[in-house]
């Protein structure tokens, strides 16, 4: 493998890494501050994807479908929450589970019956269909490095708005005693409903970015879900900082697990069970830190 | 015995001479509809054995039952049928196998993590027989022949009769739930019970809890086995899907809907779910949406599930009477 293509690919396996953060960020925030384990939390991944396909195609417009589709998840979001969530607060795993898989088949047979069960793709839009040239025949998409850009920016964002913003203080008081924080007059009831709203925002957009390159089907919730389990498990739960940290080796062990071919004892180890690499790496973190790279002592 | 118990026997022996008589008054598409029921309540009975008793939610159960059917696939030779007698302890041993190197693995973690590694192992499975060649690729294999039962050359039952397999599927889902039963009542039960309220309290008690955990853990695996083991052989083919998180799913819900922590729980809700199944099927194409609303309204309103209703209004009437 020469340097092009390896920066190529070290390129990928960071813009994969990233979003993936995105995504899983959205699945742990709902989980570290309102307790909630959200097996849906994929669906909205697909639901962003085929919202940009969708609006776009409408719209004509990449950008205005973006931010449009991003409106339309924070109010999904919210009247999820007031309607079925906020219900689940105190009650055990096992029913968020139940719950949130029945939504699951339900965002899947809507999306069967409003979008069909086709694969589309999205267009790049043309302010960033160009390509930076890496060598004579090997170039980078100007796309992929804007998704990457995207992603650095809003977790620096999100960063920003629970530690240093009076909001992120109210919520970071929620999630450490409710009760205590709805007693010194803070809408708590509110405020989850808009920590809801901004997970399910958050993967619905990493969705949509990522339609133009991905393509648009089916089964990609369900895919996106799992990954972001493995993420959360290995980065340990609650640490937005450990689901960085694990995204991003998410994204290089399962890239470079596709393109570098192993051979084992004279045994050449399938290109397909590269999909595979991931679960070893999370057999072996669970072999040895089973609290997660950045996850407190269990 | 208090009358509700009294009851429960009768009620259970009653339904227990009704499954007897079945495939003498029912049609061919009854008997073969109940046969699938009744393993999927021996599914869910297992599952229970996790969720109900031992208090983990596992949200990948469908990978012992999905392994299972893909040993029966992979030792049945084509065109031949392979025998009874070894390709069922085969695949509930090879279940087994599978449930003491995940548990081994997902009994490090508690709680919340314990749902997404459960799940993130039973998906692992999953791509390896869908994305490998080993059996099939995603098209799965099928089985040509149901497996012989002949004992040197004596032939007790011919599963390729669908009222003979009728009858062996009701005898092992008795035997499945007298088993459990049993187990449950043991020092076993009683500790992994104890283990599902307070797993620090059992430890400094002197009991090695993870050791008994994976011992559900790995009992609940092979019964799993057993029933993806009968399932395969009823439908003659296995796909990945039978190793899928939407099969996971719905056995978690038969738990729920029926009442977890019993074991006539599981048995109704995997009667009562695959009827809803039926009858949402009957109504639409689209009858995932009615599924994915019925879940959602057992989980917010029936969280004792079918068994806590009717435990409820038995409690009621008591009160009222006394």
């Amino acid at each position: 493998m020469d340097f092009a293509t390896f920066l190529i690919q070290l390129l990928n396996a960071v813009q994969y890494g990233l979003l993936l953060f995105l995504v899983a960020s959205g699945l742990t925030l709902i989980f570290g501050i309102m307790g909630i384990i959200n097996l849906a939390h994929g669906s909205f991944y697909m639901i962003g994807a085929y919202l940009a396909w969708s609006l776009s195609g409408r719209i004509g417009n990449f950008w205005v479908a973006i931010a449009a589709g991003v409106v339309l998840t924070v109010v999904l979001g919210m009247l999820l929450e007031w309607l079925l969530i906020k219900r689940l607060y105190r009650r055990d795993h096992l029913y968020q589970v139940l719950l949130t898989y029945g939504l699951i088949l339900i965002f899947e047979e809507l999306r069967s019956i409003v979008w069909g069960d086709d694969v589309h793709g999205v267009p790049i839009p043309d302010s960033l269909s160009a390509s930076i040239p890496l060598t004579d025949t090997l170039a980078y998409p100007v796309y992929r490095l804007w998704m990457s850009a995207a992603c650095v920016v809003i977790a620096v964002l999100m960063y920003w708005l629970i530690q240093h913003t009076r909001v992120g203080m109210m919520i970071r008081a929620g999630a450490s005693n409710r009760d205590m924080t709805q007693s010194l007059g803070i809408n708590i009831d509110l405020l989850y409903r808009l920590v809801f709203a901004l997970g399910v925002a958050l993967a619905a957009f990493a969705g949509m970015i990522a339609a133009p390159v991905s393509s648009v089907f089916p089964g990609m919730g369900a895919q996106v879900l799992i990954i972001c389990f493995v993420v959360v498990v290995i980065g340990g739960i609650g640490s937005v900082k450990g689901a960085l940290a694990a995204a991003l080796l998410i994204g290089l062990v399962d890239t470079f697990g596709k393109v570098l071919h192993f051979e084992v004892g004279g045994f050449r180890v399938l290109p397909e069970l590269a999909g595979m690499s991931i679960y070893l790496l999370m057999t072996v973190v669970l072999l040895w830190r089973p609290e997660g790279l950045f996850g407190k002592r269990l | 015995m208090t009358s509700g118990g009294r009851v429960g026997a009768t009620a259970m022996i009653v339904c227990l001479l009704a499954l007897a008589v079945l495939p003498f008054v029912a049609d061919k598409f009854t008997v073969q509809l109940v046969t699938k029921m009744m393993i999927m309540a021996i599914f869910a009975m297992s599952l229970d054995l996790l969720v109900g008793y031992t208090g983990l939610v596992s949200l990948g159960h469908a990978a012992f039952f999905g392994l299972a059917g893909y040993i029966l696939a992979l030792s049945t030779p084509q065109y031949q049928a392979s025998s009874f007698w070894i390709s069922l302890p085969l695949a509930v041993a090879g279940a087994g196998i599978l449930a003491l190197a995940i548990g081994s693995l997902v009994l490090r973690v508690t709680g919340v993590y314990f749902i997404m590694v459960t799940l993130a192992f039973a998906q692992m499975l999953h791509y390896i027989f869908h994305d490998t060649k080993i059996a099939g690729g995603s098209d799965g294999m099928y089985i040509y022949v149901r497996p012989d039962a002949a004992i040197f050359g004596w032939r007790p039952f011919d599963l390729e009769k669908f009222g003979d397999f009728y009858f062996v599927v009701l005898a092992l889902f008795v035997a499945v739930f007298i088993f459990l039963r049993v187990v449950l009542r043991s020092l076993f039960g009683q500790v992994i019970s104890g283990v599902h309220v307070n797993d620090g309290r059992m430890r400094s008690l002197g009991f090695a809890t993870f050791r008994y955990k994976l011992a559900s853990f790995v009992l609940a695996g092979m019964l799993a086995g057993v029933a993806g083991y009968l399932s395969a052989v009823q439908f003659g083919v296995v796909n990945p899907d039978l190793l899928g998180w939407h099969l996971s799913g719905s056995v978690l819900m038969m738990v729920i809907l029926g009442g977890m922590g019993t074991l006539v729980g599981p048995i109704l809700g995997a009667f009562a779910m695959m009827l809803l199944e039926l009858g949402f099927q009957s109504l639409t194409k689209h009858w995932q949406l009615a599924m994915g609303v019925a879940i959602v309204l057992v989980a917010l309103l029936l969280p004792r599930g079918l068994v806590g209703l009717a435990n409820w209004r038995t409690r009621a009437k008591e009160a009222a009477d006394g």
